[in-house]
């Protein structure tokens, strides 16, 4: 069996052999083409507002500048990767011994062009680095915060206690009955079936619209993340630390957003969603007043105390 | 300056001219030929193990729902994976290339030190099947993730200190093999050897010797402290204690950074050395690429905060992590474009060796281009713990350290055996490998852009499509390779007779093509002169 098919002249291997080097030469781009056709596909959005294969641009200036950064830094991927692909492809192509290509042995160095395609790419690095370092500051900066909420993460859910006006509210979110059921192992349940599945809690954390929102997140055991994709917000909750992260959702972008825990914490990790009701202004005073008159209510031995209900969840969730 | 084997031609009229038969010869062995097999026919074995736990996962990935497994059983076959691919599968995979290669390469008749050979090697069954048994005991194996994380690992079951033990048996072994490799190259190179005129395969197990000294070490102690936490009180990551669980994963990069790059520079010297031979054409920049291995190799240990960025990291670090991170394209670029050049103007042909040399160029570099996307910091808040971050470490793996391993493979497996082998079924192989894995991981990157966090057994009804996707390619990347253990097995057992340049027409450079095929059982018992 020989090596090297260089020899064979039969025209019909010739043919072959010019077609499998074609697809040879095209392998190169597969993945990328792959990417491009995978449009095809239709994406549905669902727990953010994500296309299904790019990041969401989001409801914060925090998301949007992340997006920003992230299609930068993509497009210069690509550009560089046309640009190297292509001449590998080229060289694939036209250098081979089966068309005759006969080696050229003598270029084995140059140091002007190590030293060119190494000046490159430093500036080209410089350059992303310089509008990352801006956000870093930026995402730093969470002075003036205007509500400020602790987050705990716990094995397997998260608890929210508000300060500021929200003080004194406090509750547990976890996921919410018809996806726990559907999620057991054999449940028969079709996911499909139930709204929003992994993705829905009894209890979300509600906040305000157009204000800048501070989360002191810690853990009462385990390592665990919180996260908003639309928000551009994570965060790990490390036990026995705070740690801080700010966002503020732009006006007009009221609704319910959705994220994981995005941090493994153990057999439930897949199973602590975060679910945020983004309500305006007057309406977050409106629900922080009715907590408080509930909260009230307990404490003068009315109602046992009830972790405050968000009415629209509780149309989906079936509690 | 080098050993001679005067001392050998003393041995060479006892019984040592045949390998001793049976059983004996393995668990004694001291021949690096057969220390190389044994690691090698290990790591192939450990690859479809841990292999058939990717399936399992990919399985329970396929739809929506739980199907097959409870979650902790889930988090358990995560955790394995990925202990058992990177220290059982690839790792030996480059140790026992280096133990074939290395002494063949400088004109070595075998590594400095066999005894110690023999032991870094026979430690690893030991370790194995003790980290394997931690799936049958209460409690079940580790399911923490192989980063180990305390408090979380912390609430591992009986199997706790089996697999601690195990880990720092491996790290043993990986130490000790590192010794032997820099003690052989820096001691037994023939003359006229000198380092720069050293193959890249040599130069690049060099350079990741040091770093294996350096960081397992580091990890032995990170596991030391996770077991006297457990086990003994003491309160290195517990808070409440004065703690910190931050500072495991400090310590844990700190030993985990390098070792990704001591997972890849091998695979460089290998890539470095197919790309010449089938291009017909010397490496292009060859000092220059010894050059980029090193600071490689050297910024590998000023990175390992890029794994930590949304755990609450000040901004001077994450600054300066940021940049580093970002700097390390620099030298991996310039090995890029080296080896594209070494293909310019070349002649080539398209063995299978070259064939997954060139599947490593286009497929690694896409894993370094989303490695580079993680490495801007504002942008990684979005892409840590999703399916993104998966994409992009199973890219340089797969196609990156595992075709390189195959690429040395299907390259040097003819010397060992002395038979050309099927090079219909390799290059079958080849193109289900190089097709499935891109189905298997490309769309892993959408899943970690559209909010697919890693490490769960169930997802959100929208993740479903690329799910099913990736797990048909898994399905199919997995029963693809075991093409590779039938070529395998066919040329050890025959085939059409090598020659000594194995690769007629190429006329590889290196000694180990001076050798018949199969290289004698004791090679380079006198050393060559190459002045």
């Amino acid at each position: 069996m020989s090596v090297t098919r260089g020899d064979h002249d039969d025209s019909t291997s010739r043919a072959l052999r010019r077609a499998s080097a074609t697809a040879r030469a095209l392998k190169g781009a597969s993945a990328t083409v792959l990417g491009l056709a995978a449009l095809g596909f239709a994406a549905t959005a669902g727990a953010n507002t994500s296309n299904g294969y790019n990041l969401p641009v989001g409801v914060t200036s925090l998301s949007h500048d992340l997006y920003a950064l992230h299609m930068e830094v993509y497009w210069v991927c690509v550009a560089i990767a046309v640009v190297v692909f292509g001449v590998m492809i080229y060289a694939l192509v036209k250098f081979r011994h089966s068309q005759g290509a006969v080696p050229d042995t003598t270029l084995v160095h140059s140091t002007k062009v190590e030293i060119i395609w190494t000046i490159i790419p430093v500036v080209i690095l410089v350059a992303m680095a310089i509008p990352a370092a801006k956000v870093i500051l930026m995402m730093e900066d969470t002075r003036n915060s205007e509500l400020s909420i602790r987050v705990t993460g716990y094995q397997w859910k998260w608890q929210y206690q508000y300060m500021d006006a929200g003080e004194g509210i406090n509750f547990f979110s976890t996921l919410s009955r018809d996806s726990n059921f559907a999620r057991q192992l054999h449940s028969g349940i079709d996911p499909k079936t139930v709204p929003d599945y992994l993705l829905n809690v009894d209890n979300p954390m509600v906040i305000p619209s157009g204000t800048k929102v501070r989360l002191l997140l810690t853990s009462q055991d385990v390592i665990h993340a919180w996260w908003v994709p639309d928000f551009g917000a994570k965060r790990s909750a490390v036990p026995g630390f705070v740690n801080e992260l700010w966002f503020k959702v732009d006006s007009g972008k009221e609704g319910i957003y959705r994220g994981q825990c995005t941090s493994l914490c153990g057999r439930d990790h897949g199973f602590m969603p975060v679910v945020v009701d983004v309500r305006t202004p007057d309406d977050f005073k409106k629900w922080v007043e009715q907590q408080k008159a509930a909260l009230k209510q307990a404490a003068a031995g009315g109602a046992p105390a009830q972790p405050p209900r968000s009415a629209q969840v509780l149309s989906t969730a079936t509690n | 300056m080098s050993t001679h084997a005067a001392s050998d031609t003393a041995h060479h009229d006892d019984h040592h001219d045949q390998p001793a038969t049976g059983i004996k010869r393995w668990l004694f062995a001291t021949n690096h030929k057969d220390i190389g097999t044994m690691y090698l026919v290990f790591s192939l074995t450990m690859f479809f193990i841990g292999g058939a736990m990717a399936m399992l996962i990919r399985a329970e990935l396929f739809q929506p729902g739980l199907q097959l497994m409870q979650p902790e059983f889930f988090n358990q076959l995560t955790t394995n994976h990925a202990l058992i691919m990177i220290f059982g599968a690839v790792m030996p995979a480059f140790v026992g290339l280096a133990n074939w290669m290395i002494p063949l390469q400088i004109g070595a008749p075998d590594m400095a030190l066999p005894r110690m050979n023999n032991f870094s090697f026979w430690i690893l069954p030991f370790a194995f099947t003790l980290l394997l048994s931690t799936f049958l005991v209460p409690g079940g194996a580790a399911a923490g993730g192989w980063t180990l994380y305390p408090p979380l690992s912390l609430q591992t079951g009986d199997s706790f200190p089996m697999l601690i033990f195990a880990i720092h048996m491996m790290g043993i072994s990986s130490i000790m093999g590192a010794i032997n490799v820099i003690v052989t190259i820096m001691n037994m190179r023939a003359p006229g050897m000198n380092l720069l005129k050293m193959p890249l395969f040599a130069w690049s197990w060099l350079i990741t010797a040091y770093l294996l000294i350096a960081v397992m070490p580091v990890l032995a102690g990170a596991v030391t402290m996770l077991l006297t936490d457990h086990f003994f009180k003491t309160s290195f990551f517990n808070a409440a204690g004065g703690g910190d669980p931050v500072m495991f994963e400090h310590i844990f990069w700190f030993f985990g950074h390098p070792e990704v790059y001591i997972m890849i520079l091998p695979a460089f010297g290998i890539i470095s050395e197919i790309l010449p031979t089938f291009s017909r054409k010397p490496l292009f920049g060859a000092t220059s690429m010894i050059y980029a291995i090193a600071s490689i190799a050297f910024l590998s240990f000023i990175v390992w905060g890029h794994h930590m960025f949304v755990d609450g990291m000040p901004v001077a670090a994450q600054l300066f992590y940021m940049m580093s991170t970002m700097l390390i394209a620099v030298p991996t670029g310039v090995k890029v474009f080296n080896w594209t050049a070494t293909m310019w103007r070349g002649s080539l042909t398209f063995e299978p060796p070259m064939l997954f040399a060139i599947a490593f160029l286009f497929l690694f570099s896409i894993g370094g281009f989303s490695g580079l996307m993680l490495a801007i910091v504002p942008a990684d808040f979005q892409y840590n713990q999703t399916y993104f971050v998966v994409a992009h470490f199973h890219y340089v793996l797969v196609p990156g350290a595992i075709f390189g391993i195959m690429a040395g493979v299907y390259y040097w497996l003819p010397k060992w055996t002395g038979h050309m082998y099927n090079m219909t079924l390799a290059k079958a192989h080849f193109w289900l490998s190089a097709i499935f894995v891109n189905v298997l991981f490309f769309p892993q990157h959408f899943l970690g852009l559209a909010g697919m966090p890693r490490r769960i057994p169930d997802y959100a009804v929208q993740f479903t499509d690329w799910n099913m996707v990736s797990s048909i390619g898994g399905f199919a990347f997995g029963l693809s390779q075991i093409l590779f253990a039938i070529v395998i097995v066919q040329s050890i057992r025959g085939g059409k007779k090598a020659t000594a340049e194995v690769w007629d027409g190429t006329h590889p450079t290196g000694l180990e093509w001076t050798l018949p095929s199969p290289a004698p059982y004791h090679s380079f018992t006198t050393a060559p002169d190459i002045r």
